[in-house]
């Protein structure tokens, strides 16, 4: 006998156990199935920047609508999760970074986000931690950083509290497309009834996309990070840099957490870890540009898995073949700062089939051709009935 | 040309691997941190100091030159490396770092002998200074000639806490006390011993029996220890039943038996397997000491805690794996007489786990400093054990920072799991084992890149 839900969630990242939360505390009766622990991946081991600047446009009303819940976390989970409103600060090399950081903040005036631009005396003034042969920064004020490691585990932990039923160690195995809803098979053997089927698989959520007819061309990333022992404060702000390369930030107990460079992949392909050369390259990388860290140790390095679209866009809304399937995945580079404003679109798209929040950019079917979309249509989209429910399933 | 195997250190099994791998035509990479080699039991001094072996290793002192002997005759036919740390490994090669550079490695043969570390478990006044571990005040004494105090208590279990002793008293330190906490009970599994390891029995005795001659307290079924002082340790107080006593003292080596090393282990991708002997999640391996993983050996006292005696025979049957499995001719009469050798003394080992038992209900108090470099407190880690629900260690570290700081778990990991095992209900088998991370040890920020190689 299948257990019956208004919603079930794949994925207990920051992205499902947001939404769990979201629609529990709107009376919705939500089952969450994670594969693992929930948090475990990339939601929980992400660098933990908080970040808008340097978005692309069309994520910032989104990110506007997630930078209002950051501050409410301890209401709203019953922990801060560590978050600071530290300030971003994106450093520029030369000239030309430095160019590119004012056009961008000319582009981006409308949505709010403030931006100070800097040269290099103030820089050095202001930031004299900051290697000074560096050209300039644009600074964000309103951003900050995060521990996702407690930000992941409070989502979930709050979930399960307003009455989500929560399952870790509990993988999808399969979904069948019924004529209201959804039924779901899990490893475990246990089987949930549905109306809502949320796909917040994260870098596994390609799997669950095809099943309902909408491949999609979701790549896995590995970004790699190393953390150096405690030591005094020194990083006022999380800092990122114009072009990529590093981008840093120090905990609240002292150390201080560098992200960069890719890790390589294990024999299990849901696991990677960083390379030695990787490793060393951010290592000598922070020494140059945070003179103060010349003498600093490493003392841990970790690589996570995150799903990426090949535009750095996220997919997220409804389903074109499906409908009462909603998605929401590849935030790579992005998500930990978008993911409880999703939650809450998310939500709003259950609740009422739309949300105020303008996502049309992240559409899933802006992968598809327009005639290959007309062709793949097998379960008439926005017909809600099908003669025969279809049994999909994923390979083995 | 295939590159080179690649031995991870040069104590007993690592120093027999490699003449092994010699005698059958192979050029093996030693890789090892200490400026010597021997190990940790047959650890050189960093300066000639003028003792002898005897009076350095006393009844090992045969062995212990002998090895080193051993190791001084393979210099110019294997690829030495001393004070080298392998601070990662993965993709068929290792990252090694000596002198702050670090270059990376590839090999064809991985063979493990990374030996072990004190095990210990928290107790009230654990991190004060005077406070060392077992092994830690044996490598002082053995390597730099240095006692750790004038008023040494030696605590805890194991058969290095007699030895360490006796080794103190020999070179004139006062011995204030010896307090074991396994009961005098345990020793009976001593008889079961005698059979298969007389000599070590003996040997055991002989620095029991020297240590009670001497005057020195020798107590059993030591629980709730407890360091006095502030700053520095002025005494150790313990509990025997409900009776409670009290030493004054300036200095305390404590231990509770040995744990392997098993972090390269872990990054080389090798299978582990809860050891209910060893209380610990190991390597899983053959008798041969082959890995999960293809090519990947292990020996010594970092697969499982046997010695030195069995490091030496486990370390050359490893080697004949690997010579088997690149399938040059090897010894196989030779192989079958070492797992045979190493079965008994794995017998013998089974014996000294029950005559020395890692304490089942180690009471660690709410205040208690459980993980030294995150400072967090065993009610602290209770109550995110709580508040997180946590089950599992990885899950515990990643919302408590336990085990996150500098020793990466190889101190406290032993505390955590017996923390989140008594507060989930759980067996320490069911909680699983902190994942290991690169750098196996802190490395600066500033380490410079040489070319990568690839062994000859």
């Amino acid at each position: 006998m299948s257990a019956r839900f208004d919603v079930a969630i794949i994925g207990g990242g920051l992205v499902g156990t947001s939404a769990a939360l979201s629609l529990a505390r709107s009376g919705r009766s939500v089952v969450l199935l994670d594969k693992g622990f929930c948090g475990a991946q990339a939601s929980g081991v992400n660098y933990g920047g908080v970040r808008r600047q340097g978005r692309p446009p069309e994520q910032l009303p989104l990110a506007q609508r997630a930078h209002g819940i950051w501050p409410e976390l301890a209401r709203l989970i019953g922990i801060d999760g560590e978050f600071i409103r530290s300030g971003h600060l994106k450093l520029a090399r030369d000239e030309a970074d430095m160019a590119t950081l004012e056009a961008y903040a000319a582009r981006v005036a409308e949505f709010g986000l403030d931006l100070e631009l800097i040269g290099r005396n103030s820089l050095a003034e202001r930031f004299g931690w900051v290697n000074s042969s560096l050209c300039g920064a644009s600074f964000c004020a309103g951003d900050g950083h995060a521990n996702p490691r407690l930000v992941a585990s409070g989502f979930a932990i709050a979930a399960r509290r307003t009455g989500v039923d929560v399952r870790e160690k509990t993988a999808v195995t399969g979904f069948l497309r019924l004529a209201e809803g959804f039924s779901l098979e899990t490893e475990t053997g246990a089987t949930f009834s549905v109306r809502y089927l949320v796909n917040a698989a994260g870098a596994w959520a390609d799997t669950f996309a095809a099943l309902a007819g909408e491949p999609v061309p979701l790549t896995r990333i590995y970004p790699s990070m190393i953390v150096t022992e405690p030591v005094a404060p020194l990083m006022s702000v999380n800092i990122g840099m114009e072009g990529g390369g590093i981008y840093a930030r120090q905990a609240p107990h002292g150390s201080c957490i560098i992200g960069g460079e890719r890790g390589a992949v294990l024999e299990n392909p849901d696991f990677s870890r960083p390379t030695g050369e990787g490793a060393r390259t951010i290592m000598n990388r922070t020494a140059e540009i945070f003179p103060a860290l010349k003498h600093a140790q490493a003392i841990r390095f970790w690589s996570g898995t995150e799903g990426a679209m090949p535009d750095r866009n996220p997919v997220l809304g409804l389903s074109s073949t499906m409908p009462g399937l909603i998605h929401a995945f590849g935030f790579t580079g992005a998500g930990f700062q978008l993911a409880p404003g999703v939650g809450e679109v998310i939500a709003d798209l259950v609740r009422m089939g739309e949300t105020n929040t303008a996502i049309d950019a992240f559409s899933i079917d802006r992968f598809f051709a327009p005639t290959t979309k007309t062709a793949r249509i097998p379960y008439g989209s926005g017909a809600g009935l099908l003669p025969q429910p279809e049994k999909t399933g994923v390979p083995s | 040309m295939k590159p080179a195997p690649l031995i991870v250190g040069a104590g007993p099994a690592g120093i027999r691997a490699a003449a092994t791998l010699v005698r059958a035509g192979l050029r093996p990479v030693v890789v090892d941190e200490a400026p010597a080699p021997g190990g940790q039991i047959y650890r050189q001094p960093l300066v000639p100091d003028g003792r002898s072996p005897e009076a350095r290793y006393g009844s090992e002192a045969g062995k212990a030159q002998r090895l080193h002997a051993e190791f001084a005759g393979l210099l110019n036919r294997i690829d030495y490396r001393p004070e080298t740390l392998v601070w990662n490994l993965g993709q068929g090669a290792a990252d090694l770092m000596h002198a702050e550079k670090t270059t990376r490695l590839a090999y064809d043969g991985l063979l493990l002998a990374a030996g072990a570390t004190d095990r210990i478990l928290p107790f009230p006044g654990w991190t004060t200074s005077g406070v060392f571990t077992l092994g830690g005040a044996q490598i002082a004494l053995k390597a730099q000639g240095v006692s750790i105090g004038e008023r040494v208590v030696f605590a805890g279990s194991g058969p290095l806490l007699y030895l360490v002793a006796w080794q103190y008293l020999t070179a004139g330190v006062r011995v204030a006390g010896v307090l074991e906490c396994a009961p005098f009970s345990a020793k009976f599994n001593l008889v079961q011993g005698f059979f298969h390891e007389p000599r070590t029995v003996l040997l055991g005795l002989r620095y029991a029996a020297a240590l009670r001659m001497a005057g020195v307290p020798m107590r059993f079924g030591a629980s709730d220890l407890a360091v006095a002082g502030e700053t520095r340790v002025t005494g150790i107080g313990w509990q025997e039943g409900r009776r409670k006593y009290h030493l004054a003292c300036d200095a305390i080596g404590f231990a509770l038996g040995l744990k392997p090393e098993t972090q390269l282990a872990d990054l080389a991708g090798c299978a582990f397997a809860f050891s209910p002997r060893d209380c610990a999640h190991l390597p899983t391996r053959d008798g041969a000491g082959r890995s999960s993983v293809a090519g990947t050996y292990i020996a010594g006292d970092g697969a499982g805690i046997m010695g030195a005696d069995a490091a030496e025979r486990a370390g050359e049957r490893a080697a004949l794996a690997l010579i088997e499995d690149r399938a040059l001719p090897f010894d196989a009469a030779r192989a079958i007489l070492l797992e045979k050798q190493l079965a008994t003394m794995s017998r013998f080992r089974d014996a000294m786990a029950k005559a020395f038992p890692f304490p089942e209900d180690w009471s660690i108090a709410d205040e208690t400093l459980i993980c030294r470099c995150e400072e967090i407190a065993a009610g602290e880690a209770r109550a995110a054990i709580r508040q997180f629900g946590s089950t599992e260690i990885n899950r515990l570290k990643a919302v408590s920072r336990l085990g996150m700081g500098r020793c990466q778990g190889r101190v406290c990991g032993a505390g955590i799991a017996e923390i989140l095992a008594e507060e989930s209900g759980q067996s320490l088998a069911a909680v699983g084992r902190l994942r290991g991370q690169a750098p196996v040890k802190p490395v600066p920020l500033t380490l410079l890149d040489t070319l990568p190689e690839a062994a000859e």
